[in-house]
């Protein structure tokens, strides 16, 4: 395997082509046919047809993975873009691209659950209608901060395309005004995934006490840096492998020692939270919220052992590692703090149906189908240099 | 290129200005106070026979469609309306408690009672809080919490967030909406009020101001169990009422203090706790999120002050941003 340097300041992206539908592109869009294949029950008999959800936990995977985790998993996108236009960290520059790209399928993936998720689906423009706007709901920050970080996406995206097509002069053009883009890009995130710890709050004591607390908005906000970045590193360290290129690696471990200071600031404030609350002793009772409070607080802490010297941090193996531990923490923490930690009373249960399920995995089959044709077809990788092997 | 940046910068602006201006409105508040002529129920169980008038009435006034629970296993009973609780087709339910040969009313062991399930009409409702599209809303003068499905996005935050588990949501329905109890508002006007008030005939379930209906709780408990008294049927300060004997009542009037104080208040013989009635905190979540929530977003100074940093950052590295795609472009 190939070059430890760090890649020059302004390597050219290129298409990495080679064919689209493989084997493997195939099956994502068998996945994705049964998608349709059960929203087309879900929106012709109703969510009740289709899905598990309850009054009891009326919010299932539709919300809490595919919003919730989807949205975080691509928040690397922002803190790269922080790190590389904020930060004036130039070396990042060859992760802005697959990191945007990500970003940018993540949040499309959660737009469009929201969209098979709310019951009143033909309703959902009231969320940008100033005369329904209800400004005391984390609800509707959320959307409309989501939506409208959306479309900042696709515009800081849109360069990407306009140099594949060789539209010079406009390029030029939206790249003299990107940096509003890009200043909107970091301010909207750290909104709306503040946001959707306060989502919670409002829940009191029907979400266990390991969980609720004020700290939610700090703790959803600095874990899906983390997650977003832990994504880079994983997404980095498969496609390099899936298309036989050169690891980025001392610009993942530069990434991973962000992540794992994160993660420590997580698990800080997380116990010490828990602590002065005085929610410790419920961690030691028998039962889900605390099993899942010890696993996610483990799992934030595996990286940080794993990555903790430099050297380690140059290990692809462990780079990986460390990324998939962090990655699932935040997944756990969140999913245990929408699901888990969510009582409503007794006599109500929820686990997905195979419907939730699948639509879940379609749109994920959905996601990674659009971000491997994207590499093929447009400038999203650095150009691999056979100089550098 | 200039009038272009100054274009976006104008429109940035305006839009910030209008996120502001949105903001200033709400600031980290207090509790919520009752309105003056707040409406409300007393359901005192000791009073309730299990009947279960109250529900049909509230199905027909309400037109709600019948429950067919399955009666005998196995089968679906078109023919009954049984609900087993509130839902998307019910709003109203007495349920019953039991326990050993339940034959003494009111008693914990060997005993029954009754409760009812139904919309609290808060004082700072969790469900008005959290609605994105103000789609519940609490009314100023009757602080009933009403519902509105033309603004209904179908989200079901509302569901989630309700403490006491009360707006459900039509599941089974493709075009689905909430549903929820209204104190039979739309009756308000014709002179008529809650029909399951109406309609009960011990007076267990009472209509009312609640300053009213809070003397009537006062009242009762003061009175010592056994003795006779006076008992109003249908609403308070009617015609209507009887003589009858006072129970003795647990020391806890619940619905009075629970997250913030409601407008339908509950008397039982026996601990809620086994009336499965949630043990709720004094603080309203509502206010908990809503400070917190507006913390953050002071007058939306925190995130302009983020923004317009990053934004001065992000143009001192525009060179960057600029440079981004190669200077030779369109070779691919």
């Amino acid at each position: 395997m190939t070059s430890l340097t760090s890649a020059p300041h302004h390597e050219e992206a290129a298409p990495v082509g080679g064919r689209l539908w493989t084997p493997f592109a195939g099956a994502l869009v068998a996945l994705i046919a049964v998608m349709v294949a059960v929203l087309f029950v879900r929106f012709a008999h109703g969510l009740a047809a289709s899905t598990n959800m309850s009054d009891g936990y009326p919010w299932g995977i539709w919300i809490a993975f595919d919003v919730v985790v989807g949205s975080a998993l691509g928040a690397g996108g922002f803190a790269v873009a922080f790190l590389t236009y904020i930060l004036n960290r130039g070396e990042y520059h060859p992760i802005v691209r697959p990191a945007l790209l990500a970003a940018l399928f993540g949040y499309v993936q959660a737009s469009i659950s929201v969209f098979f998720d709310i019951g009143r689906y033909w309703e959902f423009w009231h969320l940008f209608a100033p005369k329904y706007a209800q400004v005391n709901s984390a609800l509707f920050e959320v959307a409309v901060c989501i939506a409208a970080y959306t479309m900042v996406l696709f515009i800081e995206f849109l360069p990407i395309v306009m140099e594949r097509m060789g539209w010079e002069s406009p390029r030029r053009k939206l790249n003299r005004v990107l940096f509003i883009f890009i200043a909107l890009g970091v301010l909207l995130p750290t909104m709306h995934q503040s946001s959707l710890g306060t989502v919670l709050v409002v829940f009191g004591p029907q979400v266990h006490p390991l969980y609720q607390t004020n700290f939610l908005p700090f703790l959803f906000l600095i874990s899906c840096i983390g997650m977003g970045m832990a994504a880079v590193v994983v997404e980095g360290t498969t496609s390099s492998l899936a298309f036989r290129r050169p690891l980025e690696r001392v610009l993942l471990g530069k990434l991973m020692r962000v992540g794992i200071v994160l993660s420590g600031i997580f698990l800080v404030v997380r116990i010490g939270d828990v602590i002065v609350r005085g929610a410790l002793p419920t961690a030691f009772e028998p039962t889900w919220p605390a099993l899942f409070f010890w696993i996610e607080n483990l799992l934030f802490a595996i990286p940080i052992v794993l990555l903790f010297s430099a050297q380690a941090r140059l290990r692809a193996q462990r780079l990986f590692l460390g990324g998939v531990s962090l990655a699932v923490a935040g997944i756990i923490y969140r999913l245990a703090a929408y699901l888990i930690a969510y009582n409503t009373g007794a006599g109500w249960h929820y686990f997905p149906s195979m419907g939730e399920l699948m639509v879940t995995l379609g749109l994920v089959a959905f996601e990674i189908l659009a971000i491997t044709f994207a590499i093929r077809l447009l400038p999203i990788l650095p150009k691999h240099k056979e100089a550098h092997q | 290129m200039l009038t272009r940046r100054g274009l976006i910068k104008v429109a940035a602006g305006t839009a910030g200005a209008a996120c502001a201006s949105q903001a200033l409105d709400a600031e980290a508040r207090g509790n919520r106070t009752m309105p003056e002529h707040a409406l409300g129920l007393l359901f005192d169980g000791t009073l309730c026979i299990g009947c279960r008038a109250c529900m049909t009435a509230c199905k027909t006034v309400n037109g709600m469609p019948a429950e067919h629970n399955a009666v005998f296993p196995g089968s679906e009973d078109a023919y009954w309306d049984a609900p087993l609780d509130i839902s998307g087709k019910t709003l109203n339910v007495i349920k019953a408690y039991r326990s050993g040969t339940a034959a003494h009313k009111d008693q914990v062991e060997d005993g029954f009672a009754f409760t009812k399930v139904s919309c609290l009409h808060c004082v700072d409702p969790s469900c008005v809080s959290a609605c994105p599209v103000s789609a519940m809303t609490k009314d100023e003068n009757t602080g009933i919490v009403r519902y509105n499905v033309d603004a209904c996005i179908g989200c079901r935050y509302c569901v989630a967030a309700c403490p006491f588990g009360v707006p459900r949501f039509t599941f089974d329905e493709a075009y689905p909406r909430i549903n929820k109890c209204q104190l039979c508002q739309q009756r308000l006007p014709e002179g008529k009020y809650a029909a399951c008030a109406e309609v009960c005939p011990t007076g267990a379930t009472l209509f009312g101001e609640v300053v009213d209906l809070k003397a009537e709780v006062a009242r009762r408990r003061a009175l010592e169990p056994g003795t006779l008294t006076t008992f109003p049927r249908g609403k308070i300060g009617g015609t209507d009422s009887y003589q009858g004997k006072v129970a003795k009542y647990v020391d806890h009037v619940y619905g009075e203090k629970e997250i913030g104080g409601t407008q339908v208040m509950h008397l039982s013989g026996v601990p809620f706790e086994l009336l499965d009635k949630p043990k709720l905190p004094d603080v309203p979540p509502a206010r908990v999120a809503e400070t917190l929530q507006h913390t953050i977003y002071n007058a939306f100074i925190a995130p302009l002050v983020f923004l317009v940093g990053l934004t001065g950052l992000a143009w001192r590295n525009r060179r960057t941003i600029e440079e981004d795609a190669p200077k030779t472009g369109g070779e691919a």
